[in-house]
């Protein structure tokens, strides 16, 4: 099915005097995993509740599965919604409930006959691991199991679109790990397309497939994840909420950088190697060809969008144009960052 | 204790009891729809209507400012028209009631309104109409506090039954008032009073353990 999941054409919306979201367009493809990404008051919370029909765009059109919610009857939207799944921040889930009647909430909203529910319960705490502890109450979980419980409640209604707004925020790395783990599985098994509303690059960065940078109400940056973490031409805000995750040269280093060239001395190097490329013993290979020591300053190859990717600042000793010319040939955006003299 | 006096005390007992049973389940029926009501029309509820809001809070005051005694009086003519008479303790129910309705409505009002909106906008989210609002989230979510609240509406009626002894409806309170301060029987007063003590007790008690029951967070 080459159908959009979901397409937003345009879209204001207006809080008074201040500007929300500012002509946003962007769509999502089935089975995508994408990310928003923004800083607080970039217009993310306005995005998500508009995306999820709980808030009206004043301009511009909303298509879920090729059917605009901006002009839904109230009725319409009851439905729709059911085609939704929603993971929360801080869970939200019904205290006067036990784990699987939380579940089964959704279930009994949609008119699922009482018979057929419990079945589909026990699947679902299978499918997020947590068949032993359907009857228990939310305050006995720990977050990330009550996450669980939160995704869980979000598929019941097999959903078309999983829309996540900060849901590792409130959970510690080790459980946020876990979480996208899930959340990765999810779409892979169940081919579901979701949507992760964040402000923490680390997160996004690790399974969305695609990436939207929203900065006071606009879209700055909308492509592949890859694309963007590797484009030399990043917004501010873009280079601003990445600096937070990528290597950077060492302050002592940075103080004795210079521009041109130096006799003796080492270039400081930026290089980004993504897909297969990251596994290529590249700093091994300069050593053997051109005779030059290269080592790595910051950095390391870490998984980006399911996908190997090596961010790396290097020093390299005798750095020449043809050492350059051969490095290009494996990241064309390879930058020169400055050159370090020699100690004496 | 002669015989004749533990009869009068078991036949109070049982007419207290019927007074708070009645005008308790009453005052549910009634003040928790109003509080529903006040809850939802507030700005930002499910049905968004603040001047109804305020309208429907300020006569909920208004009654709640009247002295029950007052109440009571005022109330002859509807309670004959409702009940047949203005004597007895069925008439007594009717005043006590329209007493206890606003009084729960307030108290309830406060628990319902401590729910958490983020699970009102959950549900929202899954496609839950107001009705699947109310029904699944507002109301289980604050029952441990409603039956709080209803715990403490329970006892009140118990003190203001006694004022209804005005109307001959006879009860805990109105024996003693009658044998104790009118007669100076303090036998029968003070025993009067032991067996309220342990009414409101065996309440409380009852309501502390449902509501802590229905808690689970």
């Amino acid at each position: 099915m080459d159908v959009n999941v979901v397409d937003v054409r345009h879209v204001s919306r207006r809080f008074g005097g201040h500007v929300a979201l500012d002509d946003v367009s962007f769509s999502v493809a089935r089975g995508e995993i994408l990310g928003v990404i923004g800083r607080s008051g970039a217009g993310k919370s306005s995005l998500l509740r508009c995306l999820g029909a709980l808030d009206r765009p004043d301009a511009g059109q909303i298509l879920i599965e090729g059917q605009d919610i901006t002009t839904l009857p109230q009725a319409g939207l009851v439905a729709l919604r059911r085609r939704i799944g929603f993971v929360f921040q801080h869970f939200n889930l019904l205290s006067s409930r036990t784990v699987a009647g939380n579940i089964s909430l959704p279930l009994e909203i949609a008119g699922v006959p009482r018979a057929d529910r419990p079945q589909r319960i026990a699947e679902l705490l299978a499918l997020v691991g947590l068949s032993a502890h359907g009857d228990k109450w939310p305050s006995q979980l720990s977050g990330g199991q009550k996450q669980r419980v939160g995704i869980a409640r979000a598929l019941a209604n097999d959903p078309a679109l999983l829309l996540c707004d900060e849901a590792t925020s409130a959970l510690d790395p080790e459980t946020t790990t876990a979480i996208l783990d899930l959340l990765a599985e999810i779409n892979r098994e169940l081919g579901l397309t979701i949507i992760l509303i964040t402000h923490e690059m680390d997160v996004i960065r690790r399974i969305a497939t695609h990436l939207v940078v929203l900065d006071q109400g606009r879209i700055v940056e909308n492509a592949p994840t890859l694309a963007i973490m590797g484009a030399a031409t990043q917004s501010a805000v873009t280079q601003a909420l990445l600096s937070e995750t990528q290597p950077q040269v060492p302050p002592a280093l940075r103080a004795r950088l210079v521009a041109e060239p130096a006799p003796d001395g080492w270039a400081i190097i930026r290089i980004q190697l993504a897909g297969e490329a990251a596994w290529q013993p590249l700093l091994s290979l300069l050593g053997q060809q051109y005779g030059v020591e290269a080592t790595v300053l910051q950095g390391g190859t870490t998984e980006i969008a399911g996908q190997p990717f090596a961010d790396q600042i290097v020093s390299v000793t005798g750095y020449c144009a043809e050492i350059h010319d051969f490095l290009t040939q494996f990241d064309p955006s390879l930058k020169v960052l400055g050159h370090v003299p020699a100690d004496h | 204790m002669s015989r004749l006096i533990i009869d009068l005390i078991a036949r109070a007992t049982w007419e207290t009891t019927i007074m708070v049973a009645c005008s308790g389940l009453l005052a549910v029926l009634g003040g928790l729809p109003l509080a529903l009501l006040m809850v939802a029309m507030r700005r930002g509820g499910l049905m968004p209507c603040p001047p109804a809001a305020r309208l429907l809070g300020l006569v909920v005051d208004i009654l709640r400012a009247i002295p029950f005694i007052i109440l009571l009086v005022i109330l002859i003519p509807v309670t004959r028209m409702i009940v047949g008479t203005s004597l007895g303790t069925a008439a007594a129910i009717v005043p006590l009631s329209l007493a206890a309705i606003p009084y729960f409505a307030r108290i309830a009002e406060v628990s319902l309104r401590a729910v958490d909106p983020n699970l009102v906008d959950a549900v929202r989210t899954m496609g839950g109409t107001r009705w699947m609002i109310v029904r699944h989230v507002l109301i289980p979510e604050a029952l441990p506090g409603l039956v709080a609240g209803f715990t403490v509406t329970l006892i009140t009626l118990t003190g203001a039954s006694a004022m209804a002894g005005a109307v001959g409806a006879g009860g805990l309170g109105d024996l003693a008032i009658r044998y104790g301060y009118q007669r100076f029987n303090t036998q029968v007063m003070s025993l009067v009073v032991v067996v309220l003590i342990v009414f409101v007790a065996i309440i409380q008690a009852a309501g502390n353990a449902l509501s802590n029951h229905l808690r689970h967070d």
